[in-house]
């Protein structure tokens, strides 16, 4: 289910760029975070650890983040929209 | 520990040719925190939210820029407070202590200035609407009455006479001038010779003096050179009454409809760039009335009118972030406690959204609602903004011209409206709305029971 | 010829089948011998091709666009002066000039020097007005009329023939040949650009276009015409030969000198077959044939930017009749990491030219 995301071309300045189809995207710090982790098949739990350790923190609801960004993700086609996380 | 990087909610944003640049649309995303040197959030900790918050000094300055760019070009000026743009009564005594009369145009607000403590001959009374009986009291108490049609000189005539009055009245005009929609809806034309007509008319009849000419172009008019074209038109049809007729006006009262910073959906070029400066306006007027073919002796007095472009940036209205959405085509919608309920403007206007402490993350393309349960409640869209946390404030601005007098009781009361003072007090000017205030006229016939 | 070593920036990269001007600026300006400094491209794209085009800028930045106002323009500007310090900026868009007129002074400031029209002239000349110039100097213009509603149209229809141009404030011009054509514009034009909206009568005739340079007291720094031999299917110049018929340059010299204009102007103007050139448009920038004026001999940018320095320059010699450009579009091939650096950080910026900065 995370074949495109393994293709995924992720540069260090968020630049990321998907050979499959060709789009360019900016990520952000978190997000780039997030990419790598779910491509690793990280589950929820470690992917809301990662980033509450990763970061400094100001109350977001990060488990609300981590799913909505995997919408986000299925949204671009990256992702399909049976893939959950485990 | 704190080498760690603060943490935004991620996003991932595609490249969209026309729509990839960072730089782009987003004016004033740097926080603003204080209104006045006042602390927005301890404003709100006292007031509430959504809350009005006015500006003395924004008010009164403006309003001595205006009177003063005008005096430096006409040697009588007058200015009179427009009630509807904003007649909540404090702020109504910021304009009249400043030497404002004031502008009215139904027996409300003709009772409101008067309440104020304006004497009746300096209300200027305007409007489609006046009752026989406030028309009398005006009348009777030598306010400036402008006459709006045929019927209501005929009205006016039989009041007058019935009252013993040798009353003294204005006629309102209007005309064609510039590329501005023609507000021919209200008062005689001046290009068809309607309004010829009716000083005939009138001085036929003999009951009647003639006063003055009004004429409230429209509004927000960008362009001032409409202005320059209109009191030339004017000006030139004063000259043949005082050639033909004899008649020495007493004023030349030519309404409002200065635009103020806010911005038009129409609009694609920002606010600062196009809105007229009050010199460019006085000037566009000045050089017409020059014209005047009048001794320095008779010079009528200029009234204006001038209420959004006096008040608008004098108003912010400070709203809270209920909650964060994603809409089903992936767009950001952030819903905030205050709607349309309390901005009416913004059907006409992109207000300025600013958060007031510092956000983080990604602008992108987002969608304001309001808090009432109906689709329409949109403040507005595609606004550049950051990602904006549960609770924290945002200032929409300007907002100071209508949006009180407009905001209605609909499915929430009305919040408070306070104003900052000179010297940075800061006092309620109307207190937030409960159930008792929205109940207050309401009655049960008894068969309907308890 | 003395050298003329400045950093210059330009603006409208975007050198699309509708081509923004700043590609042949920055061309014009690059092959003149005399200059040997640097060109800063400023583009409001990431696909804005003349960023990507090699060897003509050394450093691209990305500016706000002209809807999020002045101050964000200034203060971006601000940023791009710390880091490479511009000397002359050259802005070619008609919809940037508002932030930067009469704003000579905070520029300066800032060190950056501009050659531009009086906010006064550059509002005389704004298509709602031009009809001043027939009456106040003589200036052969078609009647117009500038509307802020559409109900003026229908009667504006019985007394204009059809067809009749409708044209937006900024740009854009359609020829319609009834009133629902004009009417469809109309709303077309104003959503585009909003109000008001320009209803021109059509002149017949054939067009010719002039680029050129007022010296900001009425004199006339340089003038090419030019005839445009085809067209693109939105009517833009894809083809072209300079021509010299001395009553078009004297409708630009007369142009010029009762705008007072300063800096670049383009004049768009028809030969009506009775009643000679009339003046259809003052486009308050160089026009993206540009490049023109410097193939014949007559380099204007050149010029321009060399008055914004402050430096004296020698009359222009005349442009040579008969030069012939002959747009051509070619694919450039851009590097991912080109893509990323605008996109991510908004500038291309090479170190060797922080070094010289």
């Amino acid at each position: 289910m995370r074949e495109q995301l393994q293709h995924l071309a992720i540069s260090p300045s968020g630049f990321v760029f998907d050979p499959m189809t060709g789009a360019t995207f900016t990520a952000n710090r978190s997000a780039m975070v997030l990419l790598e982790g779910i491509r690793d098949g990280k589950s929820l739990e470690e992917l809301t650890n990662t980033l509450e350790k990763g970061f400094e923190q100001r109350g977001a609801d990060l488990r609300r983040d981590v799913l909505e960004f995997v919408r986000s993700l299925q949204d671009e086609g990256m992702l399909p929209r049976e893939f959950e996380l485990e | 520990m704190s080498s760690r990087p603060v943490y935004e909610t991620p996003s991932l944003q595609r490249h969209r040719s026309g729509t990839m640049n960072k730089m782009g649309g987003i004016p004033a995303l740097r926080p603003v925190s204080h209104i006045e040197g006042v602390d927005v959030e301890e404003l709100v900790e006292k007031y509430s939210s959504p809350l009005f918050v006015y500006s003395e000094r924004s008010i009164v300055d403006r309003y001595v820029q205006l009177r003063d760019q005008l005096e430096r070009r006409w040697p009588k000026v007058q200015l009179a407070w427009s009630y509807k743009t904003c007649y909540l009564d404090a702020i109504c005594r910021i304009y009249h202590r400043e030497g404002s009369w004031a502008e009215a145009v139904s027996d409300m607000e003709v009772e409101k200035a008067l309440r104020n403590g304006v004497p009746m001959d300096h209300i200027i009374f305007n409007g489609p609407h006046k009752t026989d009986p406030s028309l009398l009291a005006a009348l009777r108490g030598g306010a400036k009455v402008n006459l709006d049609n045929f019927d209501e000189m005929a009205r006016v005539e039989k009041l007058s006479e019935g009252a013993g009055l040798e009353a003294s009245v204005g006629l309102r005009l209007n005309l064609a001038a510039g590329s501005i929609p023609r507000w021919d809806r209200f008062g005689f034309n001046l290009d068809s010779g309607q309004a010829w007509d009716a000083v005939r008319r009138m001085l036929g009849a003999g009951k009647l003096r003639l006063a003055g000419l009004h004429c409230h172009l429209g509004t927000f008019i960008l362009d001032t050179a409409v202005y320059g074209e209109a009191t030339k038109k004017i000006v030139a049809f004063a000259n043949r009454l005082k050639k033909e007729l004899g008649i020495v006006l007493e004023y030349i009262d030519l309404g409002g409809g200065f635009a103020s910073k806010a911005r038009l959906k129409s609009s694609y070029l920002p606010p600062e760039e196009i809105t007229p400066s009050a010199s460019q306006y006085a000037e566009a007027i000045g050089d017409a009335l020059s014209e005047l073919d009048y001794s320095p002796d008779q010079l009528p007095m200029l009234f204006l009118e001038t209420g959004r472009g006096l008040i608008d940036e004098a108003g912010t209205l400070i709203a809270t972030v209920l909650a964060n959405k994603r809409l089903a085509d992936g767009r950001r919608a952030v819903v905030l406690d205050a709607g349309v309920n309390l901005l009416y403007t913004s059907t006409w206007y992109r207000h300025d959204v600013v958060p007031t402490a510092p956000t983080s993350g990604a602008p992108e393309p987002t969608i304001l609602f309001g808090p009432l349960c109906m689709n329409i409640d949109v403040v507005g869209e595609n606004l550049m903004l950051p990602p904006l946390e549960v609770g924290s404030r945002v200032l929409i601005r300007p907002v100071g011209a209508y949006n009180v007098t407009q905001s209605m009781q609909f499915i929430h009361l009305r919040p408070a409206v306070v104003l900052v003072g000179q010297n940075g007090q800061v006092g309620v000017i109307r207190r937030a709305e409960t159930l008792e205030d929205l109940t207050i006229g309401e009655q049960v016939p008894e068969w309907i029971g308890r | 010829m003395k050298p003329f070593s400045a950093r210059v920036a330009v603006t409208g990269l975007n050198a699309t089948d509708n081509p923004g001007p700043g590609v042949a600026v920055a061309r014009a300006l690059r092959e003149d011998p005399a200059f040997n400094g640097q060109i800063i491209g400023l583009a409001y794209d990431v696909m804005d091709p003349g960023i990507y085009h090699s060897g003509l800028f050394d450093a691209c930045f990305l500016i706000p666009y002209p809807s999020a106002g002045r101050e964000a323009l200034f203060e971006r500007l601000a940023y791009i002066q710390d880091l490479v310090g511009i000397d002359v900026l050259i802005p070619n868009l008609d919809s940037e000039l508002p932030a930067l007129l009469d704003q000579e002074h905070r520029l300066e400031a800032m060190g950056i020097r501009t050659f531009l029209p009086s906010r006064e002239a550059y509002d005389r000349r704004t298509k709602a007005r031009l009809d001043e110039l027939r009456e106040q100097h003589g200036v052969a213009v078609p009647r117009s009329e500038t509307l802020s509603e559409v109900a003026p149209l229908y009667a504006l229809a019985g007394k204009f023939n059809f067809p009749l141009a409708v044209k937006g404030v900024f740009y854009g011009a359609e020829i319609c040949h009834s009133l629902d054509e004009a009417v469809a514009a109309f709303y077309k034009a104003a959503a585009t650009w909003g109000l008001p909206i320009i209803v021109q009568e059509f002149v017949p005739g054939e067009e010719f276009n002039v680029c050129a340079v007022g010296d900001g007291e009425g004199g006339l720094v340089g003038a090419v015409a030019m005839k445009k031999l085809v067209l693109t299917d939105k009517g833009k110049g894809w083809a072209g030969v300079t021509i010299q018929d001395p009553r078009l340059t004297a409708l630009a010299a007369r142009v010029v000198a009762a705008l007072k204009w300063r800096g670049p102007c383009e004049i768009e103007a028809k030969l009506h077959p009775k009643k000679g050139y009339q003046l259809l448009e003052v486009n308050p920038r160089f026009p993206a044939w540009c490049y023109l004026t410097a193939g014949a001999g007559q380099n204007q940018i050149s010029a321009v930017a060399q008055m914004a320095a402050g430096e004296k320059i020698d009359p222009l010699p005349l442009a040579r009749v008969g030069t012939t450009f002959i747009r051509i579009s070619l694919d450039q091939i851009v590097e991912l990491t080109q893509l990323e650096a605008i996109s991510t950080r908004g500038e291309i910026l090479p170190e060797a030219l922080l070094e010289t900065a």
